[in-house]
């Protein structure tokens, strides 16, 4: 009994003895007049944890940076940034109720969070409810446009249409039919409703579309269809997710569907990251669309690769989601200095137009709460990475895309109020 | 007649993956009759021998030459490695509930919980330690007299026997991680593994391209249903199995030892769960949740065939691979491309990989309003119902 009782007592100082050191920020030296809290809200476990974790990884390194460099300067004071981390555990309803804690209980300005859309959509009524500030850093499907929610990520007119465009003009299978695979969730059907706007638009042909479950990895029956819908080689559209990719591309090379047989695959969710985890021999040949890739040959690239390597370990990449994480962290931190106060109102005001030289290049908050980037179509190279083979210019952000038939024609802006969330241009 | 041997291909190579993953669950559910959740977490334990296999064979310099051949050694290893944890699992959970599904059900569904946070925690290195340490632990006892472990000193001997174990288990989760770095941090990531070269690509046959890692799947069911079968028909052990699964009193009566048939029937069930783990490792990545994307599909199709027989898992799982390929990949279609408009358009709904699904659970719950009992139902009057 005694010793039952010890050892639960050792249990509960060891379990406080973590969170203690799970909430307790960075230390770095500095002269700092006060501090500042900020919310990290990712998913530390559960399916999402692989990819979300390098995202706290990288806010961490940005925060870090910042306190460095003398931390957040308001009215004169300078600020130490610390920071609390929650888990969403890759369940949405907990995404939504972290959220409520981090706002209500621990008070933080702003929390920077998420990763899949349904976690956003979950987030999405706590921050309009309590007129909080949620930042997202992940490419996604648009058709979202919420005063309270700042994206960092591309839209589908800063990624799947560059990347369609170029596949059906500039590519190796230039002028081929399309067959577009995705897993069945809403990213994959909004993304693939524009592709075949798009498509119809160049004068193209979608002759397949198919929808692999959520936990699914039998393939064969898509790898049947598309034999049968481009016997000679073709286009192939690919929003798979996760582990479902490593699926497919094992399961096509096998039945030959490859470039040197006229298969270009073109992916919209797979980075440096994946690429290692499945394998480039399975990818080298195929195409992806980012706004960031590591090989971008720029000191700012090469620096942002080199201090997480450097902080995370030498065998570690940064991607697109990162770059996106790392940009939302320095562009708070110049918004709040702009607009001198911590007040979410105020910050909001003085974030549209804030400008950052990014890793990607220099990007431009715009009025409708979305990025202006750049995008750059890479092919995978047998060493893991992207060889990049074109680069658009600065593309404005369309948070109401305008090739979906749902949302052409409208547009947002929060800088305006009589225009808002959704007006007709 | 291409069409219909590309598409009863497709059929057996979609089916033998199920057959393979339910062939140890029909005899861990369909013989003994326990909801073992943890069924698809022992798959994953098999996928993750692969996987540490093949890093073995990458890294260990006198194994290279050998490399083409992991995947064979792999089986034998992921056999053992799954059934060692299986048997763990017998006696120290499954065995103290027998006769209620509802806690067996639970436990096993904490059990998988369990597993997956391990393989997410632990170095692989160290967790490869702690089941061969389980592995001697559990398996040396048969190897040394029984005057000796129930005699005056069989405590000691016991505990001795244990402690030797856990000596080999560090020291190979020791040598594990200094030889391969990637097994010496523990990682949630998704891992790889790559058939060999001569695994990958495909044979050109009559115009139709046959992968090859599907031709070696199919094999392995096959060889696996076959010695299933001989273990179940043939040898005494197996004989005693059914004895047990057909009156267990009356056969404990008779002498048979039903403890030892319990585990010897757990510890091949979940052996097999074990070879389907290698077989899965092949077609898509290795991960914790890996095994989670097939329980449902492995109950569906022991259910379908009809508890207890494995002629029913085996018609199930083909009939199911089969009709996933016919309608899900629109082949009805291309075969008869001339049916009645309304018709076709309905098949063309169901064209899609998800609608497929939706549609074969549907016809599957179709089929058991009129057999309840699968389609190859236990004969006879059972003692426990």
């Amino acid at each position: 009994m005694k010793l039952s009782k010890r050892i639960f007592a050792g249990l509960a100082t060891a379990s406080l003895a973590v969170t203690v050191t799970a909430c307790g920020g960075s230390d770095s030296s500095g002269n700092f007049d006060d501090t500042v809290t900020v919310g990290i809200l990712h998913s530390l476990s559960g399916t999402m944890a692989i990819s979300e974790s390098t995202l706290v990884d990288t806010e961490k390194m940005a925060i870090e940076e910042i306190n460095a460099a003398g931390g957040v300067t308001v009215d004169g004071k300078n600020y130490k940034i610390e920071y609390i981390v929650e888990d969403g555990a890759s369940d949405w309803p907990t995404f939504a109720e972290k959220s409520k804690k981090l706002i209500d209980q621990d008070g933080v300005p702003v929390v920077f969070g998420g990763w899949t859309s349904a976690s956003r959509k979950a987030m999405l009524p706590v921050y309009e409810s309590k007129d909080a500030f949620l930042y997202y850093p992940i490419q996604y499907e648009a058709q979202e446009c919420s005063n309270n929610i700042f994206y960092t990520g591309a839209t589908p007119n800063q990624q799947s249409e560059p990347a369609t465009d170029f596949m059906y003009k500039r590519s190796p299978a230039a002028g081929g039919d399309f067959f577009l695979v995705g897993s069945d969730y809403v990213f994959p059907r909004t993304s693939n409703t524009i592709t075949k706007a798009q498509v119809k638009q160049l004068g193209g042909k979608v002759v397949g579309e198919d929808y692999l479950p959520l936990g699914n990895t039998e393939v064969a029956p898509i790898i049947s269809k598309i034999k049968v819908a481009l016997p000679d080689g073709g286009i192939i559209i690919n929003t798979l997710n996760g582990d479902q990719n490593v699926a497919f591309f094992k399961q096509i090379q096998d039945a030959g569907i490859t470039p040197s047989n006229g298969y270009y695959v073109m992916n919209y969710s797979i980075a440096e990251e994946e690429i290692s985890t499945i394998g480039p021999e399975f990818l080298e040949g195929h195409y992806g669309a980012w706004n960031y890739m590591m090989s971008i040959d720029t000191p700012a690239s090469k620096k942002f690769a080199k201090s997480f390597k450097k902080r995370w370990g030498s065998d570690r990449v940064v991607a697109d989601p990162q770059e996106s994480a790392y940009n939302m962290v320095y562009l708070w931190k110049q918004a709040v200095e702009d607009a001198g106060t911590f007040d979410d109102n105020a910050v909001r005001e003085a974030l549209v137009g804030q400008t950052f030289d990014a890793p990607q290049g220099p990007v431009e908050v715009m009025a409708n709460h979305h990025l202006s980037q750049t995008v750059r179509i890479g092919e995978i190279n047998a060493e893991g990475g992207f060889t990049i083979l074109e680069e658009t210019g600065v593309v404005e952000p369309q948070a109401w895309n305008q090739k979906h038939p749902s949302s052409k024609g409208y547009a947002c802006d929060w800088t305006d109020p009589k225009k808002g969330e959704k007006y007709r241009m | 007649m291409q069409l219909i041997l590309e598409s009863l291909f497709n059929g057996v190579a979609i089916g033998s993956v199920l057959l393979v993953a339910a062939l140890g669950l029909a005899i861990v559910f369909g013989l003994m009759g326990v909801i073992n959740l943890a069924h698809g977490e022992l798959m994953m334990l098999g996928a993750y021998s692969t996987y540490i296999t093949q890093l073995i064979f990458k890294q260990v310099s006198f194994l290279k030459p050998f490399y083409f051949s992991y995947v064979i050694v792999a089986i034998g290893i992921a056999f053992l490695v799954s059934g060692t944890v299986g048997i763990l699992l017998e006696r120290t959970v499954i065995r103290r509930l027998y006769g209620s599904p509802l806690e067996t059900l639970l436990a096993t569904w904490g059990v998988s919980l369990i597993l997956q946070q391990f393989v997410r925690s632990v170095p692989l290195a160290y967790g490869s330690g702690l089941v061969i340490a389980l592995f001697f632990g559990l398996f040396s006892p048969l190897f040394i007299s029984d005057d000796l472990l129930h005699g005056a000193k069989g405590k000691l001997i016991r505990a001795c026997n244990w402690g030797f174990s856990a000596l080999i288990g560090v020291a190979t989760g020791g040598i594990l991680s200094s030889l391969v770095s990637k097994l010496s941090r523990a990682s949630a990531r998704n891992v790889d593994v790559t058939a060999p070269s001569w695994m990958r690509g495909g044979i050109d046959f009559v115009g139709i391209t046959f992968p090859k890692t599907r031709l070696l799947i199919i094999l392995i069911t096959l060889i696996s249903v076959l010695v299933v079968i001989f273990f179940l028909d043939k040898t005494a052990w197996g004989i005693r199995i059914r004895a047990v699964t057909q009156n267990r009193p009356m056969s404990d009566c008779l002498g048979i030892s039903t403890e030892t048939v319990d585990i010897i029937t757990f510890g091949i069930g979940s052996g097999l769960a074990g070879v389907a783990g290698v077989a899965v490792s092949l077609l898509g990545s290795v991960g914790p949740n890996v095994g989670g994307n097939y329980i449902v599909g492995c109950f569906m199709v022991v259910v379908l065939g009809g508890v207890g027989n494995l002629l029913g898992t085996i018609l199930a799982s083909f009939s199911i691979g089969i009709m996933t390929d016919l309608i899900g990949a629109g082949r009805l279609l291309s075969i008869w491309p001339e049916m009645p408009s309304p018709l076709y358009s309905t098949i063309d709904f169901f064209a899609t990989t998800s609608m497929a699904r939706v549609m074969i659970f549907a016809l599957i719950v179709i089929f058991l309003q009129f057999r309840p009992t699968g389609m190859f139902p236990q004969k006879g009057r059972m003692v426990e119902s």
